[in-house]
């Protein structure tokens, strides 16, 4: 068996009395799409920030394609190969598009000082132009990111968490606030890098069709514990499932 | 950027280099002041404008770059070494200044840069053996260059207006280069710079850094052409002045300092037929242009473009609802 680019051992956050993660272990294998869902306040963006850096864990391990990453911030994990989107829009809105991608990327290249003689789009223009195309948004490329619509925000926000190809992204709700017919789209787009690039995403969001239509496995969480692990089959012939999240 | 940029440009630069001839010595006087102004504020446009960061100390770097010119052109040593120590010196001063912006944000910031250029007010004010107090440090010399003498007013601010354009230069190559929009992204979002992996404390410390070696810079041309330097020239005051410049010019806007130090610098003297209330006038319209104009006088194309994209928007929008309408 592959090892595993993500390795969560009996990961724990509380906050005061409130356990938001209590014991969490699960492993993401190389090109899987690993989805996480459960009810508001069930610990998953507290999982989510917990992997990401943005807090510590009280106890547990993660793991990253082997090594400890337990603690480590956003920029050291950004280093390391890890990509990710926020919940909220996260674009520099007074940046072109083009350069919210290039800038994106540019800091994987050469060292700090280097980066200073480098050429204005790191030489990230024609990779960037790449992915404008595929996310469709080649016509905006010059316009202020900020000036766009949310979708198409929403669009470059996703884009930008794959300039430097990281090997695992993580993705906070790439549906929230998106109308019907983008959700579509977002999801072939990211089974399209998925099986261009082979790596690996952890997913969390809200939209049952999204999320079943596009992982290959589901964690289920409920009130910081892991209720169930399985394929999108299991997880929707799951009776605890049922009757804990998704009901009817 | 656009041929008529450069076009335009250009025929700034040759009538800077040009109409002072005609002008009077204090016309001369201002001039200089408004470049010298440039250069500092080109340097704090990079902290505030470009990386985001609140500082209300950039007079005290102003003064570390006048006095390191003064005391070392006191000392017999050259004027060429006393400026890029003065900058050197402020550098570093800046790298460690900047720590706070690594724990404090916003009015924060502001406010622990205002008490660095208070300590340093004190300093310069009560180390008498060095800085000459209240007394201040005077008769300091003006260089010569390639055995060519500064010491006419003509020739000086010529020399100061190169020295403007070269840095204007480096500061644009600075942020034409991935730095450039480094700095952009930590200023418009710090948490997503980072996941991305912009190293937002290495580019917080160097827009500290830059930006006091621009104000070292200017400090020290400012010495040589004053020819008299005090603690009265460098106090919060002067900081919050230089703000206001950046501002009102257009905080991120290259061009932004140009502008903003004519307001601060040259926009007084036009106002003196005001007489007394000429400081009246002069709040007056900075008021109304924060209120109009937030984003500084060099975001009017800006949301002339904006409007025209809006209005363009909405006719579309029109007349897809009227064809639906139809069909």
């Amino acid at each position: 068996m592959n090892q595993p680019v993500l390795k969560v051992t009996q990961l724990k956050k509380a906050y005061g009395a409130i356990q938001a993660v209590g014991g969490v272990s699960f492993e993401v294998q190389p090109g899987e799409i690993f989805g996480v869902i459960g009810p508001n306040g069930s610990g998953k963006t507290t999982l989510f920030n917990s992997m990401l850096g943005q807090i510590s864990p009280d106890e547990g391990r993660i793991e990253l394609r082997g090594q400890d990453v337990t603690g480590l911030g956003p920029l050291a994990l950004s280093r390391l190969g890890v990509g990710r989107t926020f919940q909220t829009l996260q674009v520099f809105g007074k940046m072109s598009v083009r350069d919210n991608l290039i800038v994106a990327a540019q800091e994987h290249r050469g060292s700090m000082g280097s980066r200073l003689f480098a050429p204005s789009d790191s030489d990230l223009g024609d990779k960037a132009d790449t992915l404008l195309a595929q996310f469709r948004l080649t016509p905006v490329a010059h316009q202020k990111a900020g000036e766009l619509s949310y979708g198409q925000q929403k669009l470059a926000d996703i884009a930008m968490a794959f300039m430097s190809e990281p090997a695992l992204v993580l993705l906070d709700e790439p549906c929230a606030g998106v109308n019907p017919s983008l959700v579509g789209g977002i999801s072939r787009l990211l089974k399209q890098l998925n099986q261009e690039r082979q790596s690996s995403f952890v997913v969390i969001e809200h939209n049952m069709e999204f999320v079943m239509g596009l992982c290959h496995r589901i964690m289920v969480m409920v009130e910081g514990q892991v209720l169930a692990i399985g394929t999108p089959d299991e997880i929707r012939a799951n009776k605890q499932v049922l009757d804990a999240y998704l009901g009817n | 950027m656009r041929k008529i940029h450069l076009w335009a440009g250009l025929a700034l630069l040759v009538a800077l280099v040009v109409a002072p001839a005609y002008f009077k010595n204090y016309g001369i006087h201002l001039f200089t002041t408004w470049l010298v102004f440039i250069i500092a504020t080109m340097g704090l446009n990079l902290t505030v404008g470009y990386a985001g960061q609140k500082s209300l100390g950039h007079a005290a770097f102003f003064g570390i770059g006048a006095y390191t010119v003064a005391i070392f052109l006191k000392a017999g040593l050259s004027f060429w070494l006393a400026l890029p120590t003065g900058a050197l010196l402020c550098f570093v001063v800046g790298l460690i200044v900047g720590f706070p912006a690594l724990r404090v944000q916003t009015i924060y910031l502001a406010f622990a840069t205002l008490g660095f250029n208070t300590a340093m007010w004190l300093v310069m004010r009560n180390e008498e053996w060095l800085t000459g107090g209240t007394f201040g440090i005077n008769n300091i010399a003006r260089p010569s260059l390639f055995g060519f003498r500064l010491d006419g007013n003509l020739a000086y601010y010529r020399f100061v207006l190169a020295m403007a354009v070269l840095l204007g230069l480096l500061l644009w190559g600075l942020l034409r280069s991935p730095w450039g929009k480094a700095f952009t992204a930590l200023r418009d979002n710090p948490i997503r710079a980072e996941s991305l992996g912009v190293d937002t404390r290495a580019y917080t410390l160097m827009s500290f850094a830059i930006g006091a070696a621009y104000a070292g810079v200017a400090g020290g041309l400012y010495a040589s052409q004053v020819q008299f330097i005090d603690p009265a020239l460098f106090t919060v005051g002067a900081s919050i002045m230089m703000y206001l410049m950046v501002v009102v010019g257009g905080p991120g806007y290259f061009l932004g300092p140009v502008l903003g130090s004519a307001v601060g610098v040259i926009l007084p003297e036009w106002l003196r037929f005001a007489q007394g209330w000429y400081l009246m006038v002069f709040g007056t319209a900075v008021v109304l242009l924060m209120i109009w104009l937030p984003d500084g006088l060099l975001s009017i194309p800006d949301r002339w473009r904006a409007r025209r994209q809006s209005r363009l928007a909405s006719e579309q929008r029109r007349q897809a609802a009227h064809s639906g309408g139809v069909a």
